[in-house]
């Protein structure tokens, strides 16, 4: 009895080497290292549901020339230090052909030089602050930058809603909104735009109505605000309550249908640029937002969507390569592909954009890609251009 | 401008009197400093969403439920963390850093259950019309902080002072000790506090979220800090002293950025409460004198 147990478990282990001998091959092992938890989980989560919605999508297709893609998920916490962990177990440790991530500029400035040290690709979809492709010949991002997009907004907004002068107001305590206030500043500059008044607020104010109370005096025609969600919204309300009734130009991060939920009863008026809008309905954004919805029971983002798109640009550059047992010369193909891939998804057509680094040698590659300019009205966005 | 300017300092005052009325209560009488009032504050919001969403209740009655709820979360966190302390004789610091690791754990509880994402209180929970009373612009809400900060700091001020309750309570803050030889339920009236204090900020998390617009799990964290500032500058566990170094706070910050600019607030605001306390090192009403043995 023990004998044919024995037997048969053999018989088993071999079986099962045979399969894992063959299942070896049909694995692509990409890795995610987001912010899941912490202040920017927020887009974290939402950038993750991106990469399942396209992974499931690619593997109930066939995968990649009948390979699996698989994602091994790190929470990085939106930390520069568990951004490096979680880089490092998952080129070291789980060995992943690619990287996705990491959700914040502040941790890809701090952990994409170890990717670049280890020669493997790191795609950004989230990090828009400059100089982060300026790391190095392996940094990837389709995520534009503010510096591309906002002067597409304020050109717009002044033309269509006849804007004189703008009162400016951001969040002086986060690299995101400062950044985006540089960036709101200098196009308002070229575009010889005069500013009444500036005005700053710090993360987790709850009340704005000192700095609009004062904006409000000195008679703008539109505000310019670089803020996140959770300030901006409120922001909206407040200025509403006080009677500040003119057009709001946002940044990236006003820009998500949460503001109608938000800032109800006073969300009618923003502006905002983006790549992507709910509201754009080519075939493959359609798909994607009904496809988003139906699986996660809530309306996605511009971080999902540029999550889902970036899956799928670096599924095209892997159709392109034939994969080995190397390890080291899968990650060299890899990179070599990527650059060349062109992809129409639910962002639009994209195609990457050589940058340079700090002496002017070519590095990274960003994304070039035309912003949507959209408006909301009666809880909707309305794309103006 | 002025006037409004005046009354947004009054009302964003009042958000952080409110916010540090149970703050200072639970150090007057425990001698603790509770780093997870601003976790309990958040709790409190979510608590009267969760009520109104679900339960379908009006919101006094979604008030009354996120009172519940956290007093009863005081109580545990008493029951659970500050008593078996206080039974150790752990130092002064151990209490306080217990109850980061607990704000930390209670975030990010809320955080697995709710999500990060930014929630609101559904728009027809309150009229969210503004008001234009002598050419000033106030909403419902903000009357009504500004009435209730008032309120409770009378409610709590009447109860220390005058009765029989706040006598005990005032001999426990002498000496926990001491109290108890004279008889005092020493331990009832700490989870008594610890109920109260929790409850106030609950209250304080519900009025304030409906202020913001905007839940998200760490929505305490932010003004906890601003908290810490105003029981010192008002004196640590002084009621009248957590009111009105609320009420300074926020006019010092709205009158700072009407006249100064909004970037230098932070610096114009914490520089005068630095000042203040260079003159007044125990803040404004400070009087209970750290006793050794």
């Amino acid at each position: 009895m023990s004998m044919i147990q024995h037997s048969l478990k053999s018989l088993a282990l071999a079986a099962g080497l045979a399969l894992a001998a063959c299942a070896q091959a049909a694995d692509i092992k990409i890795g995610v290292a987001e912010a899941l938890t912490g202040p920017a989980a927020q887009y974290g989560q939402s950038i993750r549901s991106g990469f399942e919605l396209a992974a499931g999508e690619i593997n109930a297709a066939g995968g990649v020339a009948g390979n699996k893609i698989v994602l091994i998920v790190e929470d990085e916490q939106g930390k520069k230090e568990e951004a490096i962990n979680a880089f490092k177990k998952l080129i070291f440790q789980d060995k992943v052909l690619m990287l996705f991530g990491p959700t914040l500029s502040n941790s890809a400035q701090a952990a994409d030089p170890i990717a670049q040290g280890a020669k493997v690709v790191v795609f950004g979809t989230s990090n828009t602050a400059d100089g982060i492709t300026s790391i190095g010949d392996h940094v990837f991002r389709n995520s534009v930058t503010e510096a591309d997009v906002l002067p597409v907004t304020i050109r717009t907004a002044v033309a269509k809603s006849n804007i004189k002068k703008v009162a400016v107001l951001y969040g002086n305590d986060d690299v995101f909104t400062k950044s985006g206030y540089d960036n709101f500043k200098k196009a308002l500059e070229d575009q010889k735009i005069p500013v009444t008044t500036t005005e700053t607020f710090a993360k987790g104010d709850v009340d704005f109505k000192a700095q609009l109370t004062k904006i409000k005096a000195t008679n703008p025609d539109a505000v310019v605000l670089s803020a996140l969600l959770a300030e901006g919204a409120p922001i909206m309300v407040q200025a509403r309550q006080l009677g500040l009734n003119v057009p709001v130009i946002g940044g990236n991060g006003m820009n998500s249908v949460k503001v109608f939920d938000l800032a109800k009863g006073a969300s009618d008026g923003l502006w905002v640029g983006s790549p992507w809008s709910i509201e754009n309905k080519t075939k493959e954004n359609s798909a994607f937002v009904t496809a988003f919805t139906q699986k996660f029971k809530s309306a996605p983002d511009q971080f999902a969507a540029q999550a889902y798109d970036a899956m799928y640009i670096a599924v095209a550059a892997l159709k392109k390569i034939k994969l080995s047992d190397d390890l080291a010369k899968d990650r060299k193909a890899l990179r070599d592909a990527l650059p060349d891939v062109k992809w129409t998804g639910a962002t639009g057509a994209f195609a990457f954009r050589r940058a340079n680094d700090k002496s002017g040698a070519p590095a990274g590659y960003d994304a070039s890609q035309t912003p949507i300019v959209s408006v909301t009205r009666g809880g909707h966005y309305v794309i103006e251009q | 401008m002025l006037e409004q300017q005046l009354f947004n300092a009054l009302s964003l005052g009042c958000v952080y009197a409110l916010f540090a009325l149970g703050f200072t209560l639970v150090f007057g009488v425990l001698g603790v400093i509770n780093l997870s009032h601003g976790a309990v504050f958040m709790v409190g919001s979510y608590a009267a969403l969760q009520a109104i969403l679900h339960l379908h209740l009006p919101l006094w009655a979604a008030l009354a439920f996120a009172f519940m709820f956290c007093g009863v979360l005081g109580l545990l966190i008493d029951l659970l963390v500050l008593r078996p302390l206080r039974a150790r004789n752990a130092p002064h610091l151990i209490p306080m850093i217990a109850t980061i690791g607990l704000a930390i754990s209670i975030n990010s509880l809320a955080q697995g259950l709710f999500g990060a994402a930014n929630l609101r209180f559904p728009t027809e929970v309150l009229p969210q019309d503004t008001l234009a009373i002598m050419g000033l612009r106030v909403t419902v809400l903000e009357l009504g902080i500004i009435g209730l900060s008032f309120a409770l700091m009378t409610v709590l001020m009447l109860v220390m002072r005058r009765t029989q309750l706040g006598r005990a309570l005032r001999a426990i803050a002498e000496s926990p000790r001491a109290a108890a030889l004279l008889g005092i339920n020493v331990e009832g009236l700490f989870m008594l506090t610890s109920f109260a204090a929790a409850s106030l900020g609950g209250i304080a998390g519900v009025l304030i979220g409906l202020y913001s617009n905007a839940l998200f799990p760490l929505m305490g964290q932010p003004i906890l800090h601003k908290g810490i500032a105003v029981i010192i500058l008002g004196g640590m566990g002084d009621i009248r002293g957590a009111m009105l170094a609320g009420l300074f706070l926020g006019f010092a910050e709205v009158l700072s950025v009407a006249y100064i600019g909004s970037t230098m607030r932070d610096a114009v605001a914490f520089g005068l409460l630095f000042a203040v306390l260079l003159v007044r090192p125990k803040g404004l009403f400070g009087s209970v004198n750290e006793r050794k043995a």
